[in-house]
């Protein structure tokens, strides 16, 4: 038996067989292209979801004071004032892990225009803490370094001050005041809404610190220092590196503990770490239910499709078939079928994964494992379960097989 | 066994064959011994009533069965040990088999049917196994329905074709199981006169009926009975052409 005749023979049966054809690649598309697009909808979602998480700030450092103990008494942490300007700029100028850093004093008091008023804190930064807190600006800009190196009196509001104090009116360019001090606004941030304790994260006033250190506060030492971390991941790597500096430079001995403390968002990493990974539970167990699934599809109709044909396989073994021709015969077919059923699965289960996520918002992405895993299972199937049936029957007498109903 | 040698030329002898079929606890003796040759050229119809063992008799001299015991030669050559390939080998160059039920391909057409025992022959290419086919349904008068499918066509044609994807191969013997259980009386008479035509350029037919108006067409005609033969003889030969001649055109419908 040579091979093309054995291909012209299994492809006039996938031809003559149109109905049977359709079923079978469908029930091969219908298995592969779910689990493609179960596991890369999975995956968006799960992204979507780290980029809302990541989006809060989750590589984002706190560097506070330390409260001190001194002979068994609190002293609080009030008045502790190691921490300074020569602290920001080291970390700048050495720390390796470290994307941003930002000096943070605050102050309270009353806020005024015109004849509104609203209690606030005045809290001052640098340029960078925008970045570092992940707040974006609508309107107007931040104020600059420059600015910071004059202690001019500008400031950047949140939504919800801006609706306190300027109701029906464009707040750029206005000037409110602060315990007395006349602030020009400068930027408008968009809202941040809560956080995850609560707070409104658009009450605020942002102020370059040495405006609030020398012209509200009288103070040269900070309250915090707000870093952000080059990556998540980096985290760690980074608050070791900060102590590390922050020890050299207060000049710490060994014996002596820290007059810092070093905070991150650990709380909010486990969380997301929690989600990713029963995400990624989920998405295993859907996917491999889906190949089940879609492994049982294709087995049935094989199953019965290649049964049904016993009376076939009679036939051509009466007329001169070997069982090994019969065998190849529908190994060809099911292989073609499993094959066209597999790329057409394929293309499907991307569209509907594309589809999916542009219509939810997500991130699109494709996972490679999904569609090697999919075909080759769902091929193994609609292979192994075309040439079963098929042995057999080729296994039969002749005649059996041509009785069989 | 002293007796049975090989000492002629016919196309199938057959010594003490034996089939049992086990069903349940019970052994069913279909044949009980059989013993006959059929020479080049004749004309056979293997007769009985239904249960006789006549059909179980066809599928082993058609290869499609094996005998549980006794001896079979087609062509010279032994088959009773052959393996189940070496059977599919001899099916396909050496026997034509025609099936009451036609076993035609479902929405397969004429030409592709008879090129079928070619596809499964190594030895003919696509051209050959082209002219082949088209030479065989020239012989069974379907030249023109080379491109209908089975679906197209009445029992009568459907059966022509079966008989020319018998012969495309040009076996030694044409085996027929009530090829003409299926037919009204006039399609059955055309079906004979194929066969008589097909005999008279030198074809051997073994011709399987229980209707004994069928069976006078043929040459010879061997009985069974209980898996035995019980007469083997000589049959005046009628035409089937003039058979169909004298039938009333009324009876054509």
């Amino acid at each position: 038996m040579n091979i093309s005749n054995l291909l012209k023979i299994a492809w006039e049966a996938i031809l003559r067989n149109k109905t049977r054809t359709l079923l079978t690649i469908l029930g091969v598309v219908i298995g592969i292209s779910s689990v493609i697009a179960m596991v890369s909808l999975g995956q968006s979602s799960q992204m979507s979801t780290q980029q809302q998480v990541s989006d809060m700030g989750t590589n984002m450092i706190m560097v506070m004071r330390a409260n001190q103990r001194r002979g068994g008494s609190n002293m609080g942490n009030d008045n502790v004032q190691t921490l300074t300007e020569s602290d920001v700029k080291l970390i700048e100028k050495q720390a390796t892990y470290v994307a941003k850093v930002s000096p943070y004093v605050t102050a309270a008091g009353a806020v005024i225009y015109g004849n509104c008023n609203a209690t606030g804190q005045l809290q001052g930064c640098s340029p960078s803490f925008l970045e570092i807190r992940k707040y974006e600006l609508v309107d107007g800009s931040c104020f600059s370094d420059d600015d910071v190196n004059k202690s001019a009196k500008v400031c950047v509001i949140g939504q919800t001050v801006k609706a306190n104090l300027f109701p029906n009116e464009d707040p750029i360019g206005k000037t409110i005041r602060f315990k007395n001090i006349p602030m020009k606004v400068v930027g408008l941030l968009d809202s941040k809404g809560q956080n995850q304790m609560g707070q409104d994260q658009d009450d605020v006033i942002f102020a370059p610190y040495t405006t609030v250190q020398k012209r509200i506060l009288s103070q040269n030492y900070l309250q915090m220092i707000y870093i952000s971390a080059k990556s998540e991941e980096l985290v760690d790597k980074a608050v070791s590196e900060v102590s590390l500096l922050l020890r050299q430079n207060h000049r710490l001995d060994d014996h002596q503990n820290d007059d810092f403390e070093v905070r991150t968002q650990s709380e909010m990493l486990q969380m997301m770490n929690s989600i990713s990974s029963t995400l990624t539970y989920l998405l295993a167990a859907i996917a491999s239910i889906s190949l089940i699934v879609g492994g049982i599809g294709i087995m049935n109709i094989m199953y019965v499709t290649v049964t049904e044909r016993t009376k076939e396989i009679g036939l051509r073994m009466a007329i001169g078939a070997r069982a090994r021709d019969i065998l190849m015969q529908f190994l060809i077919e099911s292989a073609i079928l499993s094959l066209i059923g597999g790329v057409i699965g394929i293309i499907l289960g991307l569209v509907i994964s594309y589809a999916g996520a542009n219509l939810l918002g997500w991130p699109f992405t494709v996972s490679v494992t999904a569609i090697v895993a999919s075909f080759v299972v769902c091929a193994a199937f609609g292979i192994f379960f075309g040439w079963y049936p098929a042995k057999k029957a080729a296994n039969m007498d002749p005649i059996t097989a041509l009785r069989y109903e | 066994m002293g007796e049975t040698k090989m000492e002629d030329n016919s196309i199938i002898r057959i010594e003490d064959l034996r089939r049992d079929f086990v069903v349940g606890s019970e052994v069913v003796h279909a044949l009980r011994g059989v013993s006959f040759s059929i020479n080049p050229g004749e004309f056979v119809s293997i007769m009985g009533t239904s249960g006789s063992g006549k059909s179980t008799m066809l599928n082993i001299l058609g290869c499609l069965d094996r005998p549980t015991s006794g001896r079979y030669f087609i062509d010279g050559q032994d088959v009773s040990n052959c393996s189940k390939d070496e059977l599919s080998m001899i099916r396909n160059r050496k026997i034509g088999f025609v099936f009451q039920s036609y076993n035609l391909l479902p929405r397969t057409t004429s030409i592709e049917q008879v090129e079928l025992p070619l596809l499964y022959n190594n030895s003919i290419g696509p051209k050959e196994r082209r002219e082949r086919a088209e030479y065989a349904l020239e012989q069974v008068g379907m030249a023109n329905r080379a491109l209908h499918t089975p679906n197209q066509m009445s029992g009568g044609q459907q059966q022509r074709i079966a008989i020319a994807r018998a012969i495309v191969n040009d076996p030694v013997i044409l085996l027929a199981d009530e090829a003409t259980g299926n037919l009204d009386t006039r399609t059955s008479y055309e079906i004979m006169s194929l066969f008589q035509r097909l005999n008279e350029q030198g074809k051997t037919i073994g011709f399987v009926t229980h209707e004994p108006d069928i069976a006078l067409f043929t040459k010879r005609t061997v009985f069974l009975r209980d898996g035995q033969v019980m007469k083997d003889e000589l049959v005046e030969t009628q035409s089937a052409q003039a058979a169909l001649d004298a039938l009333p055109k009324s009876s054509d419908y």
